[in-house]
């Protein structure tokens, strides 16, 4: 007869088979349910003939077969289902039906007012195209980046502390864009560019304490939004690609008809949509995240070992031939972009390890593209260090010679604690860690520029 | 006596749709009614039955609703559809060409029947 800790072992049973079937993509929980309705039924029935409880569960199990093939009879009949599909709205009923519509509505009106706010500047006469094109670029993440911060600021309920904060540095990025005399033309050219650039990379990382909403604190919370960055940036580039096909496409058919779009093109549709699309592809990298594999991480994987040779082959290549780096005006600046991709690499395979699985492979490439880039980097270094009198501090070469600096920190001590892992002697969390710590760095080094560098290199 | 699995899966469907043409049913009653009609000996894999279901659902042979059983669990109950009957009456068409060639053969065989079981009577469930 069975008793009550039967019972309980039994149900304990189910669901672990439960739980185990769920892991398979083919089956859906509705499928699950209608196994579960039909193993139950069947133990019923076993446990009335007179089976122990246990006993009467193993006889279902065995009657329903094996599991594996059961999955693959899944698979075949619902192949669909073996692409994980966005589905925006989840197929589970309720409650998180209603609350991901509201969240798809929010984000849609956050992205209007994007679209809609880098028409604003026009209302008081400010035009995209000509002298006021500085203004634009300086302050072009001013229009999306607070509005895509709100959006955040909504999601995650963030307490108005926070959002004071969030507002007083988008507030100080707002006056300090534009309290210098930016002329157009002549030398402060340079430094709007230098504003235009790294302003948007200071003021991602308030968009990444609004993202992680209190999990700032926490590696968990910034490699997430290490994560988001990343997704968010393949996403943005697949909609401009959409963009630029539905342009041509609209470019041909109004052609046939004898209206040029171009007007409408360059001060409708590209700034409102390029703004825009900033929070759409957010909210989808959001909707997504659980749905659909991470790009990023596959990206990185196919081209960790293709950049490794290539670097590998580069440093090979200038030690047989003893061809030294030629010092022209931009070669720092690539070499800095060199960094940045070898970084994001870096950043990219590490988001996506289990930081438990032991060394392997892979993680081999990553150490030789790490030190190669190094030491490509350290011959340009080296090259430039030796003429830099020659050639003078002007503000580009200052940022790119600093941004240089702080990658380099970053990749050597990455290297140092990638090796101590490959050699068992430390855990892949520390260089998580790192990475992770690392990250105000950056937005630091960026404000600097955008804050100090106009003073400095000309206005005052 | 063990049937092979490719006969198995050539006959679930007809199976499958002559029961609920008998009646509205659910998976571990349609399975308990093929165990009767074959007295035994079509032995189905209970999981299997579930994706020959999804198919004939996605087909729009059948379809299914879901209700509370007497059990308190939810449970899919599905139904034949005009679609499913018409499917069912070809099958049973073609599998009665296919058996009365069989039988057309035995007899000119002259084989002795193995010994067969008791309730062999009706190997294929005639509904429609």
């Amino acid at each position: 007869m069975p008793t009550p800790g039967d019972a309980v072992s039994v149900e304990e049973q189910i669901a672990r088979w439960r739980s185990y079937l769920g892991r398979r993509q083919a089956i859906h929980s509705v499928d699950i349910a209608e196994l579960e309705d039909h193993l139950r039924e069947q133990i019923a029935v076993l446990a009335d003939a007179g089976l122990a409880p246990d006993e009467a569960f193993l006889v279902a199990m065995k009657r329903m077969g094996d599991l594996d093939a059961l999955s693959r009879e899944f698979a075949r009949e619902h192949s669909d289902r073996l692409w994980k599909q966005l589905v925006v709205v989840p197929s589970d009923s309720g409650e998180p039906r209603a609350r991901a519509r509201t969240d798809a509505i929010v984000a849609f009106c956050f992205a209007v007012a994007a679209a809609l706010a880098i028409k604003v500047p026009a209302l008081f006469g400010i035009q995209l195209v000509d002298q006021d094109a500085g203004f634009y670029a300086r302050n072009l993440s001013l229009f999306v980046l607070p509005l895509l911060t709100g959006y955040f600021v909504w999601k995650r309920r963030l307490d108005t502390s926070t959002l004071r904060w969030l507002a007083v540095a988008f507030v100080a990025a707002g006056v300090f864009a534009n309290v210098y005399p930016f002329a157009p033309g002549g030398s402060t050219e340079a430094l709007t560019a230098l504003t235009a650039l790294h302003l948007p990379i200071a003021l991602w990382l308030v968009v990444g304490i609004a993202y992680a909403g209190g999990r700032w604190s926490q590696v968990g919370g910034r490699m997430d939004f290490i994560r988001f960055s990343g997704e968010l940036f393949i996403y943005y580039v697949l909609i401009a690609l959409g963009g630029a096909v539905l342009t041509a496409f609209m470019a041909m058919i109004f052609q046939a008809i004898g209206i040029d779009i171009e007007p409408f093109f360059e001060s409708w549709l590209l700034p409102c949509g390029a703004m825009g699309a900033v929070v759409v592809a957010s909210w989808l990298v959001e909707a997504k995240q659980s749905v659909i594999e991470n790009m990023a991480p596959v990206l990185t994987r196919l081209f960790s070992p293709l950049f490794a040779a290539v670097l590998v082959t580069f440093l090979g290549t200038s030690l047989w031939t003893g061809r030294g780096v030629d010092i022209e005006r931009d070669v720092l600046i690539a070499f800095d972009l060199l960094l940045v991709v070898v970084l994001g690499l870096l950043l990219y395979s590490v988001s996506a390890r289990d930081p438990r699985s032991p060394p392997g492979a892979f993680d081999v490439v990553q150490v030789v593209l790490v030190i190669s880039a190094l030491l490509a980097d350290a011959v340009a270094l080296w090259a430039i260090a030796a003429r830099i009198t020659e050639f003078g501090f002007s503000p580009n070469r200052v940022a790119a010679l600093g941004e240089n600096v702080i990658l380099l920190v970053n990749l050597a001590w990455s290297a140092v604690l990638y090796i101590r892992f490959l050699r068992g002697r430390g855990s892949f969390t520390d260089l998580e860690r790192w990475q992770t710590d690392y990250l105000p760095v950056y937005a630091v080094w960026a404000a600097i520029v955008v804050i100090v560098f106009p003073p400095v290199f000309g206005y005052i | 006596m063990e049937i092979n699995k490719d006969l198995i899966a050539a006959s679930s469907t007809p199976i499958v749709l002559a029961i609920l043409a008998e009646e509205d049913s659910y998976g571990y009653a349609i399975l308990k009614r093929v165990r009767e009609l074959s007295g035994g000996r079509m032995e189905w894999t209970d999981g299997m039955l579930y994706p020959v279901l999804h198919r004939l659902e996605r087909l729009g042979h059948v379809e299914s609703r879901s209700e509370v059983a007497e059990s308190g669990r939810r449970r899919k109950y599905y139904r034949i559809t005009s679609r499913g009957l018409a499917q069912l009456a070809e099958e049973r068409r073609q599998w009665q060409a296919v058996d009365a060639t069989l039988r057309g053969i035995w007899r000119a065989l002259f084989l002795p029947v193995p010994a067969s079981h008791p309730a062999s009577a009706a190997p294929l469930p005639q509904g429609g």
